[in-house]
């Protein structure tokens, strides 16, 4: 492989498991950090681990140029970005081939054309991917009618040259588009002096459902199943499963191979992720978009399809070509992650970057915690609050919640207060475990007071 | 002298954000509640309050510094 060096330029859980992919690879490696974060477990694992900057990730782990110089001071050949950070920054994708190292991901050319919202809705209406059906550019308010005949009620209707939500309405049949329609307008002439509007199908909640995909730039591709995502807050996914539950076979097979097209359409090179909307009751998905990066809820496609995600992004970026074909890649069980932070979820979910104290890990068949703490590590308050993520795998779904709930019981993370009593009590939940939840179910269920001390005890 | 001091671990801010002017300046008169910083903890920003009323002397944390719990961000005459 073209790699001997990596430097990763990025922190916490997922520095250290692609340092892990690294060594399984026989690869040296190199750990970014910023001042505050000299003591992460990252740091202590990796070959060699260089500073980066001051603790504001302005200035390290966003710092472009101090990144790219680091690197090629520590004489490495590429540099896997992780998430979040420059993970999806085409300048840094750019900076990073141009100092001659290779960036584990996408082309600069990809990243930006997938990151744009209008580009990215192109590139997979032309691949045939179906999008949130809406009225293709302006409408007038007259023609806002047979467009809604056509898309469905509800629609959206709103300023076709504002934004920021401002007058956006929903019309749930026909006679209260006639009667909001012209008020859009005359809003949309006052606000922007342009009546014209903009039409788009509601999809009344929806669930969140994405698929993983893997490329290797020569316009191959392959699917590795999906996952399931709807449970969030503020639009933070808070746990994840794969396979989707309550799928049909024909949906899902659809939805997987609606991905592979997009992303031979593009040339993709890694792993990227497709992101849809899932209308559970017209049985119907949507396209909303694609990350160009590895993500955090990788595992449960890991655990699913036993493959090893970051080693195959190592090994594309290497060179190589695609390393499996779609007949090898096999969906078996059912796997669950939940995202333990750094927060008080009985105080609104407050930030508590405390110490860790004691530290006892659950281990046995279907268990994975990706993390990185240890006894004595004190979490700076810097960052996002992501401790760790406890990942189960288990025949099926009913089993897997089983396991996640013993597991969690298990699980002993002194000196902080984390979001484990949360998904304590999502997994003992009647609608989780009937799977009857979708993107807007969790933060009424919090706000309901379904989270309660006695939960967490 | 009245410290004011911070709750948390994490960023000083004096400003509710870079374009404007700071929450406090010398001289102000200081409610009990009244914000006068934010701290950045892990993402989240929290608002610093004024537990006593006074006159405000100055910032001792910078805007945009690190700061520990239990530091002094500010002094109240």
């Amino acid at each position: 492989m073209a790699i001997e060096t990596l430097f990763i330029a990025n922190r916490g859980e997922i520095a250290v498991r692609i340092i892990r992919a690294a060594q399984s690879l026989g690869l040296k490696t190199v750990q970014a950090h910023s001042e505050a974060d000299a003591e992460m477990l990252a740091v202590r694992l990796a070959d060699k681990a260089v500073c980066v900057g001051p603790a504001p990730a302005a200035k390290s782990y966003l710092n472009i140029a101090a990144v790219v110089a680091a690197a090629k001071e520590a004489g490495a050949d590429a540099i896997h970005p992780g998430y979040g950070f420059l993970a999806e920054n085409a300048d840094f994708a750019r900076a990073v081939e141009e100092a001659g190292m290779i960036f584990v991901g996408p082309t600069a050319e990809t990243i930006e054309r997938m990151g744009d919202k209008v580009a990215a809705r192109i590139a997979a209406k032309a691949a045939g991917v179906p999008t949130v059906p809406g009225s293709d550019g302006r409408i007038s308010a007259d023609e806002a009618l047979s467009v809604a005949e056509e898309i469905g009620y509800p629609v959206m209707i709103k300023a076709a040259a504002g934004g920021g939500g401002r007058g956006i309405r929903i019309a749930q049949d026909a006679a209260e588009l006639a009667r909001l329609a012209p008020q859009a307008r005359a809003e949309a002439e006052a606000a922007f002096g342009d009546g014209g509007l903009y039409l788009e199908k509601v999809i009344v909640n929806p669930r969140h459902i994405e698929v993983q995909i893997l490329g290797d730039g020569t316009g191959a591709a392959v699917h590795c199943y999906e996952r399931e995502c709807s449970l969030q807050r503020r639009r933070q996914k808070v746990w994840e499963e794969a396979p989707a539950f309550g799928l049909p076979e024909a949906t899902r097979e659809a939805l997987c191979n609606s991905a592979v097209a997009l992303a031979q359409a593009v040339n993709y090179r890694g792993a990227g992720t497709i992101e849809y909307l899932y209308d559970a009751a017209a049985d119907e998905f949507y396209f909303i978009e694609m990350n160009t990066r590895i993500q955090v809820e990788h595992p449960v496609t890991e655990m699913i399809t036993g493959l090893d995600l970051v080693v195959m992004m190592l090994r594309i970026a290497g060179g190589e070509t695609l390393p499996v074909t779609q007949d090898q890649i096999t969906c078996s069980g059912h796997a669950i992650e939940v995202r333990l932070n750094a927060e008080d979820p009985l105080m609104q979910f407050l930030p508590f970057p405390g110490k860790v104290a004691s530290l006892s890990i659950p281990e046995g068949e279907g268990l994975r915690f990706d993390h990185f703490l240890y006894e004595g590590y004190q979490i700076p308050p810097f960052y996002d609050s992501l401790l760790g993520k406890m990942i189960v795998h288990a025949s099926d779904r009913e089993a897997a919640i089983e396991l996640m709930a013993e597991t969690l019981k298990d699980l002993d993370i002194g000196g902080l207060k984390t979001t484990a009593p949360l998904h304590l009590a999502l997994a003992a939940d009647p609608g989780v475990r009937a799977g009857d939840f979708h993107t807007q179910w969790l933060e009424p269920w919090l706000d309901a007071g379904n989270l309660t001390a006695t939960d967490a005890a | 002298m009245t410290d004011i001091v911070s709750p948390l671990p994490g960023t000083f801010y004096h400003k509710p954000d870079p374009n404007s002017a700071p929450f406090k300046s010398a001289g102000d008169t200081v409610a009990v509640g009244d914000t006068i910083g934010l701290i950045e903890v892990m993402k989240t920003f929290i608002e610093v309050k004024a537990e006593a009323e006074g006159t405000f002397a100055d910032y001792v944390a910078p805007d945009a510094s690190p700061v520990s719990a239990g530091d002094v961000l500010a002094k109240m005459g």
